[in-house]
């Protein structure tokens, strides 16, 4: 049945307050729910299990992490990704390391939920795509559906996992509809999919880069340069094997995010195909990212920060050498 | 409160392994026995106990970078702290964690925090979760003074007390944050005054004072459980010790206070005033009380013995615990 990224999330959150007492959603305007998200969940679960927090993004995010290690499995929203600045200490240092530090003693069950990305003229402190931040901490798991399919699958996974899982849902996507399987499933994390099959280029696409460089390989298939699209799903775990499988096929990689170009997933990526599947390269690893500039507010200004079709189709024909 | 023998002498015990404790973390850390920093809390054994008294078993708390005392006092085993902070792998953390990062969640001790302040809000959502599961647990919060400047602890306070969370939070006030004068950086001269601004109880106690605590603790434990919300206690109490173990040989000849102030601060030690209590009530004999002594210092020896001859941890461990399943 046709499904909005929005309308997947709400399933995957009532399914899984369902299944699981425990399980509880907390955030900024949770109970009203800005985006729609969390609708309706307090009419089934109520206030005890569906709390709007105060503006406060260190205390709840710590709050969660203390619930979590006392048994509860929190569901945290912090609505713009960017907001998760204010509680780095939280996330970093609390959620992230206490179970390593415990010497395993410490069980995580978090989930934090964020919209991140460009959505049109919401600046840089409502538009940035933050994952990376957090790729270079170990102990958080991250995870940047690309599909409704994905989200709902994903997102349960993310609930029932025993670690710190922040899900990150892109803003200009929560309306975008498409069919997802029906009733209760889950889709594993760490396992990368295969969005398109092709021979002469791989191109590593994460979140909402996943439908545009879609459609690029698209038209490209029509001048028969066949394009293998992969998308991750999830940064960490990271599905090498898949990457590096296709990239040993096709000998030419292509990275597609809506990161920035220094430090972010996308240099993650090219670094790992880069140095082990570097025999089977033809040519170096190219990256497609938003540029290293904070979001602009201004609309031309913004399109020409972001990655965009022309500049996916332009490295893949690079990479192609057509 | 008539609290009876058994508990009064439970409690000096308690105070006694910490103090034993810390005297011999800081001779060993200063003998380069320890690796890293190690924070010692002589002098304010008093608050530790006085609370962890007043809690169950089942209870949790959090506590902070000089935690050894609270860990003790609510039940941690000095032979497995010795060995953790001797970074051997049968320490409480398999040697991950450290002085500053001691944990056994089996005691409700949610561990030790390195960054002020970060316990505070890991405290509040522990009682969230009691809340979540309908139980009746509370959670005891430790922290200093100068994490009562850190934006944590107000944000905790405003959610603990919308939610009417199970939580205590517990202000050892000692008088300095690091190397810096409390009142040089505090605006105000009793960290309890604060709670007002969260629409909770706020006390202030004679830190040093081990029954007044429990006393204190008892009743704001007691309001947590039955619903009520939580509770500011602040302990005016005092460090002994520098804020580090082996500051000297980095802060020189530069000093931040008096040696008649630490003077005037041990005169009114906790352990003392509990034997002149002791002594005073004629409930609790002199031999009683050397009795204890006598067998924390033969616990402690075993501890050390213990750490010494435990295995370090092996190289290939190193990858463990990062991830669960």
């Amino acid at each position: 049945m046709p499904t909005t990224f929005i309308q997947a999330i709400n399933q995957a959150l009532s399914e899984e307050m369902e299944r699981d007492p425990l399980t509880f959603v907390m955030g900024e305007d949770v109970v009203l729910s800005a985006f729609g998200a969390t609708k309706g969940l307090i009419d089934k679960f109520g206030p005890r299990r569906v709390r709007n927090t105060p503006i406060a993004e260190a205390g709840f995010v710590g709050a969660a992490v203390g619930a979590a290690m006392a048994g509860a499995r929190p569901i945290c929203e912090v609505e713009f990704a960017s907001f998760f600045y204010c509680a780095m200490d939280q996330v970093c240092n609390q959620a992230a390391k206490l179970r390593y530090m415990s010497g395993g003693q410490a069980r995580m069950p978090i989930t934090f939920r964020c919209v991140y990305g460009a959505m049109g003229g919401a600046a840089a402190q409502h538009s940035e795509t933050v994952y990376a931040q957090f790729l270079s901490v170990p102990g958080i798991k991250l995870v940047v559906p690309s599909n409704p399919s994905d989200m709902k699958g994903l997102l349960k996974s993310a609930i029932r996992d025993d670690n710190p899982v922040i899900v990150f849902e892109h803003g200009a996507l929560g309306g975008h509809r498409e069919e997802i399987p029906p009733g209760e499933y889950l889709t594993p994390l760490g396992q990368a999919a295969v969005k398109r099959a092709g021979e002469h280029a791989t191109v590593v696409a994460i979140g909402a880069m996943v439908p545009r460089t879609l459609r690029v390989a698209e038209k490209l298939a029509k001048e028969g340069i066949s394009v293998e699209v992969i998308d991750p799903r999830t940064l960490v775990p990271l599905d090498e094997a898949a990457i590096l499988a296709s990239v040993e096929k096709t000998n030419r990689a292509v990275v597609v995010d809506e990161g920035h170009w220094r430090g972010g997933a996308a240099a993650d990526i090219a670094a790992i195909i880069g140095e082990k599947a570097f025999d089977f390269l033809d040519g170096p690893v190219r990256r497609v990212t938003t540029l290293d500039v904070p979001i602009p507010f201004s609309p031309p200004l913004e399109k020409a920060a972001l990655a965009n079709e022309a500049k996916i189709e332009a490295a893949i024909r690079a990479a192609v050498g057509r | 409160m008539d609290l009876g023998k058994d508990k009064m002498l439970e409690m000096y015990r308690m105070m006694t392994r910490i103090r034993l404790f810390e005297m011999r973390v800081r001779d060993l850390a200063t003998a380069n026995e320890i690796p890293g920093f190690v924070h010692v809390s002589i002098g304010e054994e008093a608050s530790a106990t006085g609370v962890c008294a007043a809690l169950r078993p089942t209870d949790r708390i959090t506590s902070t970078h000089r935690g050894h005392g609270h860990l003790i006092a609510k039940g941690g085993r000095l032979d497995r702290m010795m060995a953790e902070i001797f970074g051997k792998r049968t320490g409480y953390c398999k040697g991950k964690g450290g002085s500053m990062h001691i944990v056994d969640f089996s005691l409700g001790i949610l561990g030790a925090n390195g960054i002020v302040g970060g316990g505070i809000p890991i405290a509040t959502g522990s009682a969230l979760a009691t809340v979540i599961a309908q139980r009746d647990e509370v959670t005891a919060c430790f922290f200093g003074d100068g994490a009562s400047n850190e934006g944590t602890f107000h944000e905790s306070l405003n959610l603990a007390a919308v939610w009417k969370l199970p939580v205590i939070y517990v202000c050892e006030n000692n008088g300095f944050g690091e190397f810096t004068p409390m009142q040089t950086v505090t605006s105000v001269t009793d960290i309890a005054v604060r709670a007002q601004a969260y629409g909770i109880p706020g006390v202030v106690i004679d830190g040093n004072d081990v029954l007044e605590v429990y006393r204190c603790a008892s009743e704001a434990i007691a309001r947590a459980r039955a619903g009520e919300g939580p509770t500011l206690i602040e302990c005016k109490t005092y460090r002994w010790e520098g804020h580090v173990v082996g500051e000297q040989a980095f802060l020189g000849k530069a000093s931040y206070r008096s040696e008649a102030e630490v003077a005037e601060w041990k005169a009114r030690c906790p352990l003392l005033r509990f034997e002149k209590f002791a002594a005073e009530s004629g409930k609790i004999s002199a031999a009683e009380l050397k009795k204890i002594r006598e067998e924390t210092e033969a616990e402690l020896e075993a501890a050390v013995k213990f750490a010494r001859e435990s295995p370090l941890p092996d190289p290939a461990e190193v990858t463990d615990d990062v991830f669960s399943g």
